[in-house]
């Protein structure tokens, strides 16, 4: 029998505090399933319950109610080895470089692979591999101190310190906060590279931009439950829905809606400014004939 | 002293005490009352440096700076001078003191001794202006990060200050937190005039401001205003920063042969602008 690579929520609730005063729903009834290849967007507004989900996906929160299923295997059963399920999902937190701790970038970054029983050889080669992935030259920072380096560099190699363990599944919770635009453009590039190498991604984003140029499915949370799902395309049409939430859309998908509304001939669903403008000099040149 | 300025830094530069070089160098700023300025800049580039300058938390190696006529080194008036140039920093969760919404509004006058009915009748008056009423007695660990900046802004604003320097006060909140809190003091610059100097990664933010200044390395390497600014795209992406989606969107349209004019920020802009050209009604 085929088991198919995924993460499937089932029913999935989740309250901090049950049976006291100061109980509250954090997430409630969320069915979603994180298939091979996605690189899923979780968006939501400050509180609607994302760092909460994304710390059920390796086993950090236990769920209330409901399951989380690892290609099939229930991770908070009796008999799964969680330990090797919980490997092969990477996490990385919000501001992850302040859990930077090590006297050396290169030790850091060991950390994870050292906890796996790795051979030193073996450790070395994945410092070297991951160091590559996140652009961080071996030779010249393996032997600093995370300290002494830029935060965006320190936020790499927090990163390259979850890719050592080589997850199947890397899960970021808002990896670009706080950072300059280049620094930005850099670990999105980075977390596109590793999707298109086969790593499986979800990614807590709050910027539509961003999301609308990565991702292949979206998820919207609101207050606790799962309001809408789907492709980009589907889910950036929705301009109403995303506004009630908090969230809006991407720049290009209001412009091709205020653009419709006063008649210019486009598809409803424009959402990449690189779509838009393809569209845009399409009419251009039929109008001016050339 | 002159009112000309409310912020007016003169070749300053700030070198850290374990660093060989400085991190500023020779930068001149002037604040009019009532302008909006944005500072741009890569991570590093010496913003938030600049930021703690401006109002005495830090004193410059060379060059002067002065709040309100008053020289940041006059030590005697240093109160005066934070009270005059109020700030307000990136982390929520870091500027919050008391256990109730109120009492950290309070905090600050507190510590200026002013009388308690009149202590009383500023703290309503700044929740109002940055529409917390109703929230004045809650704990400020239910609010959210946007509510939780508010909050620090009333905090500032009972103080009466005549300028407000944010310091990436945005960058921690999702969407609606952002736009809550940039409206909250675009709205206190428009009604009030209080001069605001708003450090930002958010080019979006910036299209907002009266003038945007950019640093890069610890110099300025460009000035204008928005409009200006960001038609300078390739400029701006060797400085490591962005433009906003439309101004992007506007240059390869124009480098694509479609005549749109400089300047185009906004989406309501760039409708406009298409509109003009495309739209069967013209």
């Amino acid at each position: 029998m085929r088991k198919a690579m995924s993460i499937e929520l089932r029913h999935l609730s989740h309250v901090y505090a049950p049976g006291t005063a100061f109980s509250s729903v954090a997430l409630n009834d969320i069915s979603l399933t994180v298939h091979d290849g996605d690189f899923l967007a979780l968006v939501g507004h400050t509180g609607c319950g994302k760092s909460t989900l994304v710390q059920h996906l390796n086993g950090l929160l236990k769920p209330t109610d409901g399951q989380v299923l690892v290609d099939g295997e229930d991770l908070n059963g009796d008999k799964v080895d969680r330990r090797k399920l919980r490997m092969r999902i990477g996490l990385v937190f919000q501001y992850p470089e302040y859990q930077l701790f090590e006297e050396t970038v290169a030790k850091d970054i060991a950390f994870g692979p050292k906890n796996m029983g790795l051979s030193a050889e073996e450790i070395d080669s994945r410092v070297r591999w991951a160091m590559e992935k996140v652009h961080l030259n071996y030779d010249k920072l393996a032997e600093k101190s995370p300290f002494e380096l830029s935060g965006g560099q320190m936020r790499r190699v927090a990163i390259a310190g979850v890719l050592a363990m080589q997850p199947d599944y890397l899960i970021l919770d808002e990896p670009t906060a706080g950072l300059d635009p280049h620094g930005r453009d850099r670990i999105l590039g980075i977390v596109k590279d590793l999707h298109e190498g086969g790593t499986t991604v979800v990614m807590v984003s709050h910027s539509m931009d961003d999301v609308a140029q990565l991702a292949t499915r979206v998820a919207v949370l609101s207050h606790g439950t799962l309001k809408a799902e789907g492709t980009p395309r589907e889910i950036f049409r929705q301009r109403e829905m995303m506004a009630e939430v908090g969230l809006g859309v991407p720049a290009a998908s209001s412009l091709c809606a205020a653009l419709r509304a006063r008649g210019v001939d486009l598809p409803d669903d424009l959402y990449t400014r690189e779509e838009l403008k393809d569209h845009l000099l399409r009419l251009w040149k039929e109008v001016s004939g050339c | 002293m002159s009112e000309a300025y409310r912020i007016l830094a003169e070749d300053v530069s700030y070198t850290y005490e374990e660093s060989p070089s400085p991190v500023l160098k020779k930068v001149s700023l002037r604040v009019k009352p009532g302008e909006f300025v944005a500072v741009l800049g890569h991570n590093g580039s010496g913003k938030s440096t600049l930021a703690k300058l401006l109002n005495g938390l830090y004193i410059p190696t060379e060059g002067k700076v002065t709040v309100c006529g008053m020289d940041t080194t006059d030590e005697d008036r240093i109160w005066d001078i934070r009270r005059s140039a109020g700030m307000i920093f990136q982390n929520p969760d870091n500027q919050i003191v008391a256990t109730v919404v109120r009492e950290d509004v309070a905090f600050g006058l507190e510590n200026l001794g002013v009388p308690h009915d009149e202590m009383l009748a500023r703290i309503d008056k700044a929740l109002a202006a940055v529409r917390m009423t109703d929230y004045a007695e809650h704990a400020p660990h239910t609010l959210s990060g946007g509510q939780k900046q508010r909050v620090a802004i009333a905090g500032i604003l009972a103080m009466a200050p005549l300028c407000l320097i944010a310091d990436e006060a945005t960058a921690m909140l999702d969407p609606s937190g952002r736009a809550e809190v940039l409206g909250t003091v675009r709205r206190l610059n428009r009604e009030e005039g209080i001069s605001v100097i708003w450090i930002t990664h958010f080019m979006e933010e910036a299209v907002q401001a009266d003038r945007v200044v950019v640093i890069s390395d610890g110099e300025i390497a460009m000035e204008g205003t928005p409009r200006e600014i960001f038609t300078r795209v390739e400029e701006m992406r060797r400085l490591n920063l962005d433009v906003p989606q439309m101004a992007a969107l506007a240059a390869e349209l124009r480098a694509a042969g479609m005549p749109l004019p400089e300047g185009i920020m906004t989406v309501e802009e760039m409708t406009e602008e298409v509109c003009a050209r495309l739209c069967p009604s013209n």
